[in-house]
This record gives C-alpha cells, sequence and structure tokens, in this order.
C-alpha cells in the first residue's frame, strides 16, 4: 500500500492510523506565522465508526488502507453469519455480526448492497437508500383516512419498526427510507 | 456572502469555455480591497511614514527553518522571493530612512489552506524611536479607522496559557509540553522543539477563544519564540520574555510585532541556536543568513518597533468570509 503525506490527504481517502482503516473527512492546514507547519484532521475509524482528530506534522505521512467498496447481493443469513455475492465475480463473501449490527434490519434477501471489504473482508455493510419491506404487523388500518397525517408503528418483515400512516394495513409492502428510517410510500406493485 | 455580486461576463459568445479563468472574489471584494488598500495609505501618509518598495527577488532568504521560500532563477544563480520585506526594511532603517511602510506581497513555499495562499498581500511597518506599545496603540488606531473594529485589548501569553493548557509556558520542561501535546498529536513527539510544542498547545486551546469581543494584542512570549524581539528581564520573574506581539481578531492570527533586535551579536547567536534546533538542517542554509543584514545591525539599527499585517486575512474577517479566496482575484491554483 502507498505512503499519502499530508498534502495528499483528502476527504474519501482510506489510511491506517493506531492500526484501524480511517477514512479521511477533513483536513486543514495550521500555521502560526513563526513556527512548524501542521495539518489538523479528522478522520473516520471505519472499525468503530467514531471520529477522530489528530493534528500531524505537515509532510507526515500514513500507509493507504487496503479499503474498497464493492457491490453486492445479499444472499442469506444463517442465524450466526450473513453471505453476500459479488455480482461481477459472483464471488461470496461472509460477514461476522460487527460488520451488519447497525443495518440487519434494513437487509432483504437478493438486494443489493455496498460491502465495505478491509484486506478482502466485509467490514461494514451499506443497505440501498430505499428498501421494500411487507408489513407483518400493525393496527388495523382506518379506511379511507388519509388526510388526517395521524402516524401508528409498524413491524416489517426484517423486523424493523416504523411509523407508518393509520390507513396502511398488515400484508402491504412499503418503502423505507433506510438512512433516516422513516416510511416513504406504498410500493408499486 | 454568497448573495454578492459575481464577476461574471455577459455572455457574448455561443461558445463557452471549458477553461475555468473566472476571478475566485466576488466584484464587491475587489471594491472593498481597493477601499481598504486606500485607506492603509491614507492612515500613513497623515501620519509622514515613508512608504517603500524593497525587492521581492533577493539573493538571501530569512533565518527561519520554518519558512520556506519560493526559489528563482536568474541566470545562473538562485533567487528567493521574499518571505516578508523585514530584512531589506532593516536595512533601510539603519540607513537612516526614518519611519517606514510597505504594503506588498510576500511569498511562503508550500503554505495553502483556507488561511493561506502562497502568494499574499502584507502590511509591514516600522516606527523609530518608538516601544512596542506605542505601536500597538498604532494598530488599534489602524484596526478601527480602517477595518472599523473596537479597540485594541491585550493579554499576557502567560496568563492565557496557564488559563486554557493548565501550566505556565516559560517554566515548563520539555518534558511536560510533550506530554500536554500527546492528546493533540496521538503520540509522544520527541523531535518538535520548545517553542514548537508551545505553539502547538497554544493553537489548540488558546487561539479559538481569541478575539472576538475586540482585536487582542498577546504580549510577552517565552523566549524561545522571540525570534527577531528584544529579550528583558523583567523585575521578580526567574525567566526572560520576548517583547513580541502577535494580534489576533475572531480566532485568526493577523499580525505579529516585535520591539526590534538591535543587538548584532545577539542576531548571529540566534542564527546559530536556530541551525541547531533545526532537526533537518536546511541545504540551503547559508543562503538564509543574510550578511548585509547582518552588517546593517552591526552598523547599527536605531531602536524601532515593527509589526507585520496579513491584508488578505484583515479583508477577510471584514467581509465576514471564511476562506481567503472569497478575497483574492486569483487564488494559487487559479492564477
Amino acid at each position: 500500500m502507498a505512503q499519502y503525506s499530508t498534502n495528499e490527504f483528502r476527504p474519501g481517502l482510506k489510511v491506517m492510523l493506531d492500526g484501524d482503516p480511517c477514512n479521511i473527512m477533513e483536513n486543514e492546514f495550521v500555521k502560526p506565522g513563526k513556527g512548524q507547519a501542521f495539518n489538523r484532521v479528522r478522520l473516520r475509524n471505519l472499525k468503530t465508526g467514531r471520529v477522530w482528530e489528530r493534528t500531524f506534522k505537515s509532510g507526515e505521512s500514513l500507509m493507504g488502507a487496503d479499503v474498497v467498496d464493492v457491490d453486492m447481493q445479499y444472499l442469506y443469513s444463517d442465524g450466526e453469519f450473513w453471505h453476500f455475492m459479488n455480482q461481477k465475480d459472483f464471488e461470496q463473501y461472509v460477514a461476522g455480526e460487527s460488520a451488519v449490527a447497525d443495518v440487519i434490519k434494513w437487509l432483504k434477501e437478493e438486494d443489493n448492497c455496498i460491502v465495505t471489504l478491509y484486506n478482502g473482508m466485509p467490514l461494514s455493510v451499506t443497505p440501498p437508500n430505499f428498501v421494500e419491506l411487507e408489513i407483518i404487523e400493525t393496527d388495523p388500518g382506518i379506511r379511507g383516512d388519509t388526510a388526517t397525517g395521524g402516524t401508528k408503528p409498524a413491524t416489517l418483515s426484517t423486523g424493523a419498526v416504523v411509523n407508518v400512516p393509520l390507513f396502511l394495513n398488515k400484508g402491504e409492502v412499503i418503502r423505507v427510507d433506510t438512512r433516516t428510517g422513516q416510511y416513504g410510500s406504498r410500493a408499486k406493485t | 456572502m454568497d448573495h454578492a455580486p459575481k464577476l461574471k461576463p455577459e455572455v457574448k459568445s455561443q461558445i463557452q469555455s471549458k477553461v475555468d479563468w473566472l476571478p475566485n472574489a466576488s466584484l464587491q471584494a475587489l471594491q472593498k480591497r481597493a477601499q481598504l488598500t486606500h485607506k492603509l495609505r491614507t492612515f500613513f501618509s497623515e501620519r509622514q511614514i515613508l512608504e517603500v518598495d524593497t525587492p521581492l527577488l533577493s539573493q538571501y532568504s530569512v533565518a527561519a527553518a520554518q519558512l520556506q521560500p519560493v526559489i528563482a532563477h536568474l541566470h545562473d544563480q538562485s533567487h528567493y522571493l521574499q518571505t516578508s520585506p523585514e530584512y531589506s526594511m532593516k536595512r533601510l532603517l539603519a540607513a537612516g530612512s526614518g519611519c517606514i511602510y510597505q504594503l506588498g506581497k510576500a511569498f511562503r513555499h508550500g503554505e495553502r489552506g483556507r488561511l493561506h495562499n502562497p502568494e499574499f498581500t502584507l502590511l509591514e511597518w516600522y516606527r523609530v524611536e518608538w516601544t512596542l506599545a506605542q505601536l500597538l496603540d498604532e494598530v488599534s488606531m489602524l484596526l478601527q479607522e480602517c477595518a472599523k473594529t473596537p479597540a485594541l485589548v491585550q493579554a499576557d501569553y502567560g496568563e492565557l496559557f496557564i488559563r486554557h493548557v493548565g501550566f505556565n509556558p516559560h517554566l515548563a520542561t520539555l518534558g511536560q509540553l510533550q506530554h500536554a501535546c500527546i492528546g493533540i498529536l496521538g503520540k509522544l513527539d520527541t523531535e518538535l522543539i520548545r517553542a514548537d510544542l508551545q505553539a502547538l498547545l497554544f493553537n489548540h486551546h488558546v487561539e479559538p477563544t481569541l478575539g472576538f469581543d475586540a482585536p487582542i494584542a498577546v504580549i510577552n512570549f517565552p523566549e524561545e519564540q522571540a525570534e527577531l524581539a528584544r529579550l528583558i528581564q523583567p523585575p521578580c520573574i526567574p525567566y526572560c520574555i520576548a517583547e513580541r506581539a502577535e494580534i489576533y481578531w475572531q480566532g485568526i492570527e493577523l499580525a505579529n510585532g516585535y520591539q526590534e533586535l538591535t543587538d548584532a551579536s545577539e542576531l548571529q547567536r540566534r542564527w546559530q541556536q536556530r541551525q541547531q534546533e533545526c532537526p533537518h538542517p536546511h541545504p540551503d542554509w547559508s543562503a538564509r543568513q543574510d550578511p548585509r543584514l547582518l552588517a546593517a545591525l552591526q552598523h547599527g539599527l536605531p531602536k524601532c518597533a515593527g509589526i507585520a499585517l496579513g491584508v488578505d486575512r484583515l479583508l477577510m474577517l471584514m467581509l465576514g468570509e471564511s476562506h481567503l479566496d472569497k478575497v483574492l482575484s486569483f487564488a494559487v491554483e487559479q492564477a
């Protein structure tokens, strides 16, 4: 892996810091009129999701991280692992719970996800921005109530719970924004 | 400011160039710059201070390890674009010019960011027979008249440092400074010298708090950050302080002034010390010790106070902008 110097740090560059792969978010050049130049850098630790702020002497360098985002299809879970397939070469990847913990409730079989690989192993999974899921449990719908704007909780096939309009019923398929966890619309059939 | 009129020519032809040739600054920012430079020149001419125009291109650079000059080739010899007009102006002072000012460009290699452009506009002036305190009064007048700021206030470097960092920077051991920087650097750094460690802590913990009610002059710097300021030994304290002032406004460093060092042998001693401290000695170090400045000081630099102020940053703050590029006709990538 290549070395990157502070003047090459750009948002989106993946580097190794303290043994963990990190994504550079911001890089600000800081220099007193008389004195050493520094770069104040904000990075997201891709393993923990935590944001770090670190200052480097200008000209210092970090090792690039072997991190790539790959489009994959979610296949199934065996209860312990989550299985994905690269649709280009049909190679299958197995993700542990830590990689999918935040997104389990949005994973639907055959949906296309982005799997972030670190040294060839799934590090994290990003579900599609919108997923279509079936309501498996909710209070009975109030027919014709499309105007009051009230909502009720509904449990979806993946276990996710979202607030939906009052007129929806068990068995209907809805479209949800996975970035906000909010109901979007009824799925077109 | 995002609504400021952009400098966009009326479309005269149907052919749109793919080359981005438009300026970075708005027309309003260019007009404001012209007004500011006019006001600055008026301020100095009203006080009978002589405007000078020293070379940008010089055979010598400055003896500051942290300033990288832009090198220009003239015939077979390397010349340097000036990082500030300090050395030339001091030679004029030694030759008997009296009070002088200069409003011009300076160049610093590798300095680029939100608050840096490698080419920038610097206002530098010297007052003969004045103390630094008198000069700071004049800085206050200048900022009020030309930039409509409140009057300049003052604070002691050591007191600010104690309040925000937790210990006295003048007395701190190297190890104490190194350990205090671990949280910022993520590791123990044993290469940085005392002056850099102090500056790093000050930059992180103190600077973001400075100059929000009014511009502030931080005075009484630690000895190791004296640069070309005179050192004094105040009564009843066990260390020397540098008669140096840094002006901050809205958390941003705006100007740096000294009660100027006039002692030639002390200048030579500091140059040698700088060279020794530098972890990776600079290949062109000999080109940074200008023998003409040394000769001028040996002849005799009058007692004087001097200050250099970043005009682009001042203009940026006057316009409420947060990026220097917004006040530059063309930032370096567009130049």
